[in-house]
């Protein structure tokens, strides 16, 4: 006879065989997100003179899928930037919400003062490390253009694990493999920059939206493209 | 022995609406040396008085570097002041590393306001016996706030508070409208001669006992902002002898005809 506190309540051991302690198991261990659901891919971006021009298509794929076919991916943050996000959808809505709050407190709590696009970058670098550090992360990866804080063109990314790099042209997901190469010819260097036209990078990423389309099978002809400069920023659907 | 019923906590009125306490914390201001604040179109100086406890100990620190971009001039408690300027320190920092942006001086303010009026409503606390000038700049360039142990903030074009600050008060009203317009030394000079008309008789201002502290917009260079400066020490001399100078000038001015037969 056991008459261990461990063996109460328990078929006996020499009478029913060991007993299978598995099944005393409650829950499972917690699991964070192993991989993304409902994915939006490449989303392009390409500084220019007086500003940035950046790109996403409005598809939310599933899996293979192509589920929902207008899904805007670019998100304008207080006139000065534009965020473009790719990955996961509802880990991109939940930043839409994040970045909406902060929007508000922002203007709540007080005025003449607003977040340029550096500021915001370094915010949102800021909320994917530590999502990633509690080993939970957000699955995107976010193309953020605008303005820095002397009006300069600026353009960085953010990815789920927190790391940041910037360039002249960025691209995430599919497009960094084929769509960064063709960007890399309008400006393949930062003091390239200057002599790189508004027409000429707009031409430029639709060019890689249309290459995009022929090649990646998760991607779409109906895309949103957006110029920031410092008169502000604007979407177009395209 | 008590003055009254209603002063024995910060959270309850008087039958006149008063909160005695918050009064006494305000006393405790005006017991602390005096401190000057005035901003101009580019910049913004703060200069205080420092005392010494005793002939044989340091004199108390008045002025406060708190950011690259801001400072703190307190009168009254000092340990009070160091519980807030650390939580200021700490906001600052946070404003850094989360946004890498200096923090706006009118948020950092509302942050100490909104701290004080709670130990002014919550039962147990204490207000804070300190007032402070925060004075610095950012985005919309140079600012100069006061706070009170009330909570109250509110943003000024010169202020002093402190022991005898009425005086020093006198001559930034009487000088007002020098203030928008004035350089850099000439503001600091400006902060000097106020904190030197609160002065009694027989004290004088020295290298040990003024401190100034100057932020502004940076003229030239990439940079935007000038690094708050502290001027503690021999590094106020020069500052003291150009403000006394310019005093001695203009009160020479005034009285001329006298000067001339006292020179010997």
């Amino acid at each position: 006879m056991n008459h261990l506190p461990q063996a109460w309540g328990r078929p006996r051991d020499d009478v029913y065989g060991p007993y299978d302690a598995s099944y005393l198991q409650s829950r499972l261990p917690q699991a964070h997100t192993q991989s993304p659901i409902v994915t939006g891919t490449s989303v392009l971006a390409v500084k220019f003179k007086d500003g940035v021009v950046i790109a996403a298509d409005n598809l939310a794929s599933y899996g293979s899928l192509a589920r929902f076919t207008d899904v805007k991916r670019l998100r304008p943050f207080n006139s000065k930037s534009i965020v473009g996000i790719g990955g996961d959808v509802s880990d991109m809505q939940y930043l839409d919400r994040l970045l909406n709050s902060l929007d508000v407190t922002e203007n709540y709590s007080s005025t003449g003062h607003s977040l340029n696009a550096k500021n915001l970058h370094t915010y949102l670098s800021k909320v994917m490390y530590k999502r990633r550090s509690d080993i939970n992360p957000l699955w995107n990866q976010m193309l953020v253009a605008g303005l820095d804080g002397n009006d300069e063109p600026f353009l960085s990314s953010v990815d789920l694990l927190g790391t940041t790099f910037s360039s002249p042209t960025l691209a995430t997901g599919f497009g960094a493999h084929l769509a960064q190469p063709l960007l890399r010819k309008v400006a393949d260097d930062e003091s390239k920059v200057a002599d790189v036209t508004r027409e000429r990078a707009v031409e430029a990423v639709k060019e890689c939206m249309k290459v995009l389309f022929y090649r990646d099978a998760r991607s779409l002809d109906r895309y949103s493209i957006a110029v920031v400069t410092k008169e502000g920023g604007g979407v177009e659907g395209g | 022995m008590f003055r009254n019923n209603y002063d024995n906590d910060s959270v309850t009125f008087s039958p006149q609406g008063r909160i005695f306490q918050v009064e006494y914390a305000s006393e405790a201001v005006k017991q602390g040396s005096v401190v000057v604040g005035i901003v101009s179109k580019t910049h913004t100086v703060l200069v205080a008085l420092k005392r010494n406890a005793e002939e044989l100990s340091s004199y108390q620190k008045k002025v406060i570097g708190i950011d690259e971009h801001f400072g703190i001039a307190l009168a009254g408690l000092a340990s009070d002041a160091r519980v807030l300027s650390n939580f200021m320190k700490q906001q600052a920092l946070a404003s850094k590393m989360t946004y890498g942006r200096p923090i706006p001086l009118e948020r950092i303010v509302t942050q100490i306001g909104d701290r004080a009026q709670t130990s002014t409503q919550v039962y147990g606390k204490r207000p804070y016996g300190v007032g402070l000038l925060i004075a610095g700049v950012d985005e919309t360039g140079p600012h100069l706030f006061e706070f009170q142990p009330s909570g109250m903030t509110q943003e000024m074009i010169a202020c002093a508070i402190g022991a005898r600050s009425q005086m020093a008060r006198t001559y930034l009203e009487r000088h007002l409208d020098e203030f928008a317009d004035a350089s850099r030394d000439e503001l600091i000079k400006h902060g000097l001669l106020a904190l030197k008309e609160s002065l009694s008789q027989d004290k004088e201002l020295t290298v040990d006992n003024a401190s100034v502290g100057v932020t502004g917009i940076a003229k030239d260079g990439k940079r935007k902002v000038e690094t708050f400066k502290l001027y503690d020490g021999s590094e106020v001399g020069p500052l003291l002898e150009a403000a006394l100078e310019s005093a001695e000038l203009a009160g020479g001015e005034a009285r001329e005809g006298e000067s001339m037969e006292v020179d010997s």
